[in-house]
């Protein structure tokens, strides 16, 4: 934060702090008045949100601060990305690219959301293809996006056969060997890990961020 | 059937309890009527109030809990057990006797067998089995805005009339009519007369005939329910509760303002979300204990939702989420009546504030907490129910579930914890039956 204004550091402080209303405020003064670059006030919030990530995996923040978090983010995107008149080149280097759904007959999506959200905050290109995904959907979008990362959401216990058919037809289709699968969800654990054949599997979103930043051999 | 008195000692069955007896739990109101069924009742009864009051029981109790593992221990599919009424409760007075535990969920039928009334109320807030799910899968609730974030006050200030003209459009296709109602607050004389023309409006008209219709048929699937309890009290068996009740925090996160509106309200709605807790907390209250009393069963489930560890924080939680729920759970008591709350997820972190409660009078449930240390933390508190693993029991050889009860009944029976075994949340859909029968007898080797 030493290159910042004041101004730019209040901004960050405020949104890491959950001032909504205030934030807001400032982001749209910059934004909307005093013209300030979108691409800056963009930047300002990937700072405080990395702070916000790092009070979730202190403990200090939960899931509520999470979801406001990114519903702050999502408003100021909204003003600022009109504003940009560059094509993607300023666009920051993403760490890699993961596709996450829930899997056929599971509806949940209120985890895979957060992990969605904290993935893209965290720099990696993120693919979410929704709820009840058949097993060739998964395969179609694989192969259409090629991802270096899949996770596999589910929150009730008909998920792990649903996790176990999709990864298995992975392998038929021959792709197993192209990302890694990572699973998630309520009732997930080690046993349901060796159950379905993923790589791994994550109790919250900080600990899918790291498994993703781990594969990509990123230090955390 | 015993009478337990105010210090919570069992009193000879003959002797009638004094009129002017400290008020105990509300007694069961059904009881067998055959020598030999009264006989079983009451011992597994009893083993279960022991665990309650914190005596130890001649053996460690076992529940029998289960929801849409019906469907596959029936080989029916999900969609018939919803509709069903007579077929499920066949299934499900079956595997109450297969199985033999000490207290079997009234919830086997009544969980299930919601499709007709649901069918006529067209509700939105499930895709069940027909209905947005395939046949063969279980409802899922839909998690969405059914109040939104403005209508905080309107909710507060005229309660009844927002259920009718906001809340039951919502939920129900065929209330959509009702938002059509007339404003009663503040009508009064002739503006009263002459406004209850309202009545007459066609679509208001026509989701009145629509709510007959949904109660009637809702008082058929109750009718089943009482019936399903009063058969499985003639066998033996006692219902491990009466019904269930909610949370005032899950009451209105779940059912009014939806997961990110409630996490966002946290900060955007404090006060306002404050207020409805609070009056929620009066309304629920006076429901559950109302329901307990019409079921004739002390003890209430109660699923707990939002509590986990992950998420709020510990200040939040002790804000926002137990307060209210002390509250009610306090005056339940009060009213003769043992709250099940059953912890979802893991509840590690919540220990220490829960354990605020009278001793020996709840049972907690735990799903993912880890019952050996609630057995530490609340073991001279309350009574313990769960918590074998779904994983385990979905994926699990027979010989992994028997030495997972053997560890439950070694580690937290057998060292003093007043525990009633039973899955992490009843036995997951997915459970081949040869775990179940490995669970229940594992329980039988292990629990004496």
């Amino acid at each position: 934060m030493a290159d910042m204004t004041d101004q730019e550091r209040q901004l960050v402080q405020l949104l890491a702090d959950m001032q909504e209303d205030e934030a807001l405020a400032i982001a749209n003064r910059m934004l909307l008045e005093e013209k300030k670059n979108p691409m800056r006030v963009l930047e300002l919030c990937r700072n405080a949100m990395d702070i916000v990530g790092k009070r979730f995996e202190a403990g200090e923040y939960f899931l509520p601060e999470l979801v406001l978090a990114g519903e702050m983010l999502e408003k100021i995107g909204a003003v600022a990305k009109p504003l940009i008149k560059q094509g993607p080149d300023g666009e920051a280097k993403k760490l890699g690219r993961v596709l996450i759904g829930t899997v056929h007959g599971d509806l949940h999506d209120i985890g895979k959301n957060i992990v969605t959200f904290m993935l893209d905050i965290n720099g990696f290109d993120v693919r979410d293809i929704g709820v009840d995904v058949p097993v060739k959907k998964f395969i179609e979008e694989i192969n259409d996006y090629k991802p270096d990362v899949v996770g596999l959401s589910g929150f009730l216990t008909l998920a792990f056969d649903s996790m176990k058919e999709t990864i298995a037809a992975f392998d038929s289709a021959g792709m197993r060997q192209r990302f890694k699968i990572m699973i998630g969800g309520g009732q997930i654990d080690e046993t349901v890990r060796k159950y379905t054949g993923a790589d791994a599997f994550g109790v919250n979103a900080v600990e899918a961020v790291t498994l993703c930043r781990n594969w990509m051999g990123v230090a955390a | 059937m015993p009478q337990l008195d105010g210090g919570g000692r069992v009193n000879a069955p003959a002797a009638p309890a004094a009129a002017t007896a400290p008020p105990g739990f509300l007694p069961t109101a059904l009881q067998p009527t055959t020598p030999s069924a009264r006989a079983a009742f009451d011992a597994r009864w009893r083993r279960v109030l022991d665990c309650v009051e914190l005596r130890t029981p001649d053996r460690m109790p076992v529940a029998l809990y289960a929801s849409f593992w019906m469907a596959k221990y029936g080989g029916v599919s999900c969609q018939q057990l919803m509709y069903d009424y007579q077929g499920t409760k066949q299934l499900a007075l079956r595997a109450a006797q297969e199985f033999d535990a000490d207290v079997v969920a009234p919830a086997m039928v009544a969980s299930n067998i919601y499709g007709p009334t649901l069918e006529a109320m067209d509700f939105r807030q499930l895709q069940w089995a027909g209905h947005g799910v395939g046949e063969n899968q279980p409802y899922q609730y839909l998690d969405r805005e059914y109040m939104l974030n403005d209508e905080y006050e309107e909710f507060l200030a005229d309660p009844t009339g927002f259920y009718l003209r906001k809340y039951l459009p919502r939920i129900g296709g065929a209330f959509a009519g009702l938002a059509e109602m007339p404003v009663l607050p503040g009508m009064h004389y002739f503006r009263l007369v002459a406004g209850l023309r309202g009545f007459a409006r066609p679509g208001v008209r026509a989701a009145l005939q629509n709510l007959l219709q949904v109660a009637e048929e809702a008082e058929r699937m109750a009718g089943h329910n009482a019936d399903f309890a009063e058969r499985l009290t003639a066998l033996g068996y006692p219902r491990d509760a009466g019904g269930n009740t909610v949370s005032p925090y899950d009451f209105v996160a779940d059912y009014f303002r939806g997961a990110r509106g409630m996490m966002t309200d946290l900060y955007r709605k404090k006060d306002r979300l404050l207020q409805l807790l609070e009056r929620a907390r009066v309304w629920l209250t006076q429901l559950t204990i109302d329901n307990a009393r019409a079921a004739g069963h002390p003890i209430v489930m109660i699923p707990i939702h939002w509590a986990p560890d992950a998420f709020m924080s510990d200040k939040q939680f002790r804000e926002f989420y137990w307060p209210t729920f002390r509250q009610m759970m306090l005056d339940m008591i009060a009213a003769g009546l043992i709250p099940m709350p059953l912890w979802e997820a893991d509840c590690s972190k919540r220990l220490e504030v829960i354990g605020d409660i009278p001793a020996g009078k709840c049972i907690y449930w735990f799903e993912r907490t880890d019952m050996l240390r609630a057995r530490e933390v609340l073991g001279d508190v309350v009574a313990l129910r769960g918590n074998l693993s779904p994983s385990l029991m979905t994926t699990g050889t027979p010989e992994e579930v028997d030495a997972a009860v053997r560890h439950l009944a070694e580690n937290v029976f057998h060292k003093g914890g007043k525990l009633i075994l039973d899955c992490a949340f009843g036995l997951p859909d997915e459970t081949p039956l040869e775990n179940v029968r490995a669970m229940y007898a594992a329980a039988r080797r292990y629990g004496g």
